[in-house]
């Protein structure tokens, strides 16, 4: 029981929320460049957290269910359908054998998800189901999805309860400028107060020389001072902004390198990084400085609307919750 | 004169980096494995992974269990601890490398650069134990030091596309092994018929941090029949320890 490509897509890849704890021997972290959209879909269905889902990004997959199947689609709008009919974003739909589900082209956004309840069938490597290409491993055979692959459901999930509820607001990527917040350093002490000025107040262009290693971003010179761009190669987080010689930003993704010599200005907040993946290329980001402190308050608020959309899911009647903005997203939710 | 090492700065909202100082040398990196063996060890709620490197170590956490502050202060205790688990011994892999003929298209090159005999790199190459300062770039990949200037030699102006596994080389002022095929500029040397990382096995890497590297030299016939060990999944690495004399 399980889903056969027809079509695998420009680049569609098995991915969870990442291979954690071997960076020291090389090892790339991978895993979905939104977590927060491969999160929500896995949620939707009542799979773990961590549970496999497909991502794809370009042209998406064009799949044939072999088996019932219950799905959640998530993250850039790729225009789904199932059997040539548009198939609603962001809730639990159900699926029947030999069901064609296919995507398109981006109309919105940069990386597309679907989950399957049960979660997909590929083996744990090393921790995690995420695909790493340059290592092989892990994912579907450690590649990306060819035409003809089949991949099976971890289990076989055909019902699940309060089907109503498994709804939620459709985001959007439409915005022309992002603004995505960052913590400054590392090696924010090698730039020009000239550069760092530049740094945050230049709409900065995502370029298409970007891919799941990183985004390269085109704009305004970005100034070192006397110690150069170049440093002794340390460990690279994810969210990076390295700048080299160049002077224009680079910022470190899911797949990226362990390590690198090049400064890094700034890291991108967890919470901004969903949004970050999601702008399409040629569109323009903005980045705004806050404090560890802010940035860690930010996550700490995502979790608790997780929990939150946890609960709306988990039983039917709304849940009383401290935020205000949570409470109305949900009344919102349940309005049909 | 104030030193402001060791520090810990804050990396975004889910990593920390501690530095021990701006440069390479053994004694800092013996500073960095000790910290690392000792808060490894010590298992602290939040870290999901640490990265060693050259002068600095890289601690991803989830902010969900530990917050900047609170763990700034677990980790400072860490921060002058001057002595660890292994630290007495030393640990060498021991690396079979074949320099002949086109397992090392490049040794006639780093010969020449240096004016000596092929016989004489191969001597200078295989004399010494290099530390393992880290792992980066590819599962496996050493960042070694310790290379004889002797035998430094520029990367080439034009990269390779395609760098076999199991390629030994010279970069510069540095030496190492590419446990991947993947472009890369190096002067090769050599080829080793180990997988210096193999997922089959566990662990799937032979060394670590902190460690050292000996090559030493083989036939092609033993390269051959060290291959095939490999293909079977019987080879096993050949490793010294020695008293660490130096602590």
């Amino acid at each position: 029981m399980g889903i056969l490509f027809l079509n695998s897509g420009l680049y569609t890849t098995v991915q969870d929320m990442g291979r954690n704890g071997y960076q020291k021997s090389g090892f790339h972290v991978c895993g979905a460049m939104d977590r927060r959209s491969c999160l929500l879909a896995n949620m939707l269905l009542d799979n773990s957290d961590n549970d496999a889902v497909l991502e794809f990004t370009m042209m998406g997959p064009k799949i044939r269910f072999t088996s019932n199947a219950i799905i959640a689609i998530t993250g850039g709008n790729y225009s789904p359908t199932l059997n040539g009919n548009p198939v609603p974003m962001y809730q639990a739909v159900y699926t029947h054998k030999d069901d064609v589900l296919e995507f398109k082209f981006a109309a919105d956004g940069n990386w597309g998800y679907v989950a399957f309840a049960g979660g997909l069938d590929v083996p744990m490597e090393m921790g995690s189901r995420s695909t790493d290409v340059k290592c092989k491993l892990g994912g579907y055979h450690g590649r990306k999805i060819e035409n003809g692959d089949q991949i099976e459901f971890l289990a076989n999930k055909t019902h699940l309860n309060n089907f109503s509820s498994r709804k939620l607001d459709v985001p959007n990527f439409t915005a022309d400028v992002t603004e995505i917040r960052v913590v400054l350093g590392p090696q924010d002490d090698y730039f020009t107060r000239q550069g760092i000025n530049t740094f945050l107040s230049t709409e900065y262009i995502l370029t298409s020389q970007s891919d799941r290693m990183g985004y390269r971003l085109d704009g305004a010179y970005i100034e070192h001072n006397e110690k150069g761009s170049d440093i002794v190669s340390d460990g690279i987080a994810l969210g990076s902004v390295q700048v080299p010689a160049d002077g224009k930003p680079i910022i470190m993704l899911a797949d990226r390198q362990t390590t690198g010599g090049y400064t890094k200005i700034a890291t991108v907040i967890s919470s901004d990084i969903p949004k970050l993946v999601q702008c399409k290329y040629g569109k323009k980001i903005k980045f705004k400085v806050i404090s560890v402190q802010e940035a860690q308050a930010l996550y700490r608020i995502e979790l608790n609307e997780y929990d939150a959309i946890q609960n709306q899911i988990c039983k039917s009647e709304p849940e009383k919750v401290a935020s205000g903005n949570i409470i109305k997203r949900i009344v919102s939710i349940f309005k049909k | 004169m104030n030193n402001i090492y060791p520090r810990i700065l804050p990396v975004g909202d889910s990593a920390v980096t501690v530095e021990f100082s701006d440069s390479i040398s053994e004694e800092i990196n013996r500073k960095i494995r000790i910290f690392y063996e000792n808060i490894s060890k010590e298992n602290i709620k939040g870290i999901t992974d640490v990265v060693p490197t050259f002068r600095s170590v890289l601690i991803s956490y989830d902010p969900r269990l530990v917050l900047y502050r609170n763990l700034c202060k677990k980790l400072e205790k860490y921060l002058y601890m001057t002595s660890g688990k292994d630290d007495k011994k030393k640990r060498i892999v021991l690396i079979p490398v074949c320099y002949e003929g086109e397992y090392g298209p490049d040794l006639k090159f780093v010969a020449e650069h240096a004016g000596l005999s092929t016989e004489e790199v191969i001597e200078i190459h295989t004399s010494r134990d290099y530390l393992v300062y880290m792992l980066g770039f590819q599962p496996g990949f050493p960042y070694l030091g310790g290379l004889d200037e002797r035998i430094f030699t520029p990367r080439l102006s034009v990269p390779r596309t395609l760098i076999r596994a199991g390629s030994v080389g010279i970069g510069g002022e540095q030496t190492g092994l590419y446990p991947l095929a993947s472009p890369g500029g190096w002067q090769i040397i050599g080829t080793t018929p180990v997988k210096a990382y193999n997922p089959k096995k566990t662990p799937s890497i032979p060394y670590e941090a902190g460690d050292y590297i000996r090559f030493y030299p083989i036939s092609k016939e033993k390269f051959s029949e060290i291959e095939q060990e490999e293909a079977r999944g019987v080879y096993e690495f050949q490793v010294e320890i020695q008293d660490n004399l130096g602590v």
